[in-house]
């Protein structure tokens, strides 16, 4: 996955978040955005997922020389934030089985099992996600962005609230998603950005 | 499209039963407007002109009650973004439009159920047409409410604007429903209607095309 963003301008209530932003993803790439807090790193990560329009400026995303439209392109990309909720009202193979049935791929429960138990996850837990703690909710989310394997994984603060062995599982699938494809992740981590291959800095552009 | 539609269907339909935020709202609403109005007519006596008018307020603010529930519990919980991630914003829609239709069938069919067992001088001459219309009702109200719930979902004072915004684009749905309803329960005759039932076929299609061409622009940003 190929990802280019030209002079990406974005204003909330004409108040301006990202002032003229550029860069360039390159397949087989980690790519970091850094930035103080409130400087648009969220705001950015949103609008290469096509879930937020730029003000200006544009965005293109090209998988094997097409070009992919904003329609489609949940179907090319898995997405893990800390704002981002999850069906709590559903335990964690429910929460599975929806995402699989909206994404058209096939699930068993040997599939569920071997998921969850790839991101450490127990697998003997019926109750509700929203009993779980916020390490096993990030987890949750991690397997959200990565299940259906996209060629583009969008990770926003993805070690926020994990211990070392789940720090050590979004390594291994960034790895896994540098291989797919391309990787960006916002983060402010030190051993987060030393993972990338090429970073940008955003300000705050107020 | 239609695979996705239908998984988002049957995730709504299995939150509600699990949560019953809606269903429970909804039937405490019609119970306790219906024994408002029962005690209020204590020894009335009403032209069943004002009887339909009647069973349709009822219907109509139960619905407002209840219809935009499907998109406000998706932004409540956050769970927005994760819907945008997973569907075409049209599966989203169609999605909707299905557990709306599904629940304003079933609620419609229950007030006039209850309806009917608590007005003593409610009686339908003519059931037919008058289940058609109910059917033709539900299926316009449907498609209206969920594409403006899907519009003030993201609003501050979502639990206003979804009825003051509701009611100038279900006014042609709601004068012809209440004709249509007025002609099954007092004359019973068919080609009297039919101006009536073209009027909610053809409010039918255009709202419904007009919600699947403008959904998109709601529901990105």
């Amino acid at each position: 996955m190929h990802v280019r963003a030209d002079a990406l301008v974005k204003k909330f209530n004409r108040k301006p978040v990202l002032a003229g932003v550029s860069f360039e993803v390159q397949p087989g790439q980690v790519f970091g955005i850094v930035g103080r807090n409130g400087s648009g790193k969220s705001t950015l990560l949103r609008i290469v997922g096509a879930l937020l329009s730029p003000s200006s400026g544009s965005i293109t995303h090209t998988l094997d020389g097409r070009g992919i439209e904003a329609e489609h392109l949940h179907r090319h990309i898995g997405y893990a934030a800390p704002y981002l909720t999850l069906y709590e009202e559903f335990n964690a193979r429910e929460n599975l089985q929806l995402y699989a049935s909206l994404r058209g791929m096939p699930l068993g429960a040997r599939d569920c099992d071997a998921l969850l138990d790839g991101v450490g996850l127990p697998l003997d837990r019926r109750d509700p996600i929203r009993s779980y703690s916020s390490g096993m909710k990030q987890r949750m989310k991690l397997l959200f962005a990565v299940m259906h394997r996209p060629p583009l994984l969008l990770l926003d603060e993805p070690t926020s609230n994990l211990d070392s062995e789940g720090i050590a599982a979004v390594y291994r699938l960034v790895e896994e998603g540098r291989e797919r494809g391309a990787v960006i992740i916002a983060t402010n981590d030190a051993e987060d950005i030393r993972r990338c291959d090429a970073t940008i800095s955003v300000e705050a552009a107020c | 499209m239609l695979k996705q539609a239908w998984a988002i269907f049957r995730k709504d339909l299995a939150s509600e039963l699990r949560t019953r935020y809606a269903v429970n709202a909804l039937l405490m609403f019609v119970v306790v407007t219906l024994a408002v109005i029962m005690f209020s007519l204590v020894g009335e006596m009403l032209t069943p002109g004002a009887l339909t008018g009647m069973l349709w307020v009822v219907m109509f603010f139960a619905a407002m009650s209840g219809l935009s529930r499907s998109f406000v519990a998706e932004e409540e919980r956050g769970t927005t973004m994760t819907l945008q991630l997973l569907a075409t914003p049209s599966a989203v829609y169609l999605g909707k439009l299905l557990f709306n239709l599904l629940l304003v069938l079933v609620l419609n069919v229950f007030i006039v159920a209850l309806y009917v067992l608590v007005m003593d001088q409610f009686s339908i001459r003519q059931p037919d047409l008058f289940w058609l219309v109910m059917l033709l009702g539900s299926l316009c109200m449907a498609s209206a409410t969920t594409i403006i719930a899907a519009i003030i979902a993201k609003a501050n004072t979502r639990g206003t604007l979804f009825p003051v915004l509701s009611f100038p684009v279900l006014l042609p749905l709601l004068m012809a429903g209440i004709s249509a309803t007025k002609i099954a329960v007092e004359e019973g005759q068919w080609a009297s209607a039919w101006p009536d039932l073209q009027l909610l076929g053809s409010y039918l299609v255009v709202v419904t095309t007009v919600a699947f061409l403008l959904f998109d622009f709601v529901w990105r940003d």
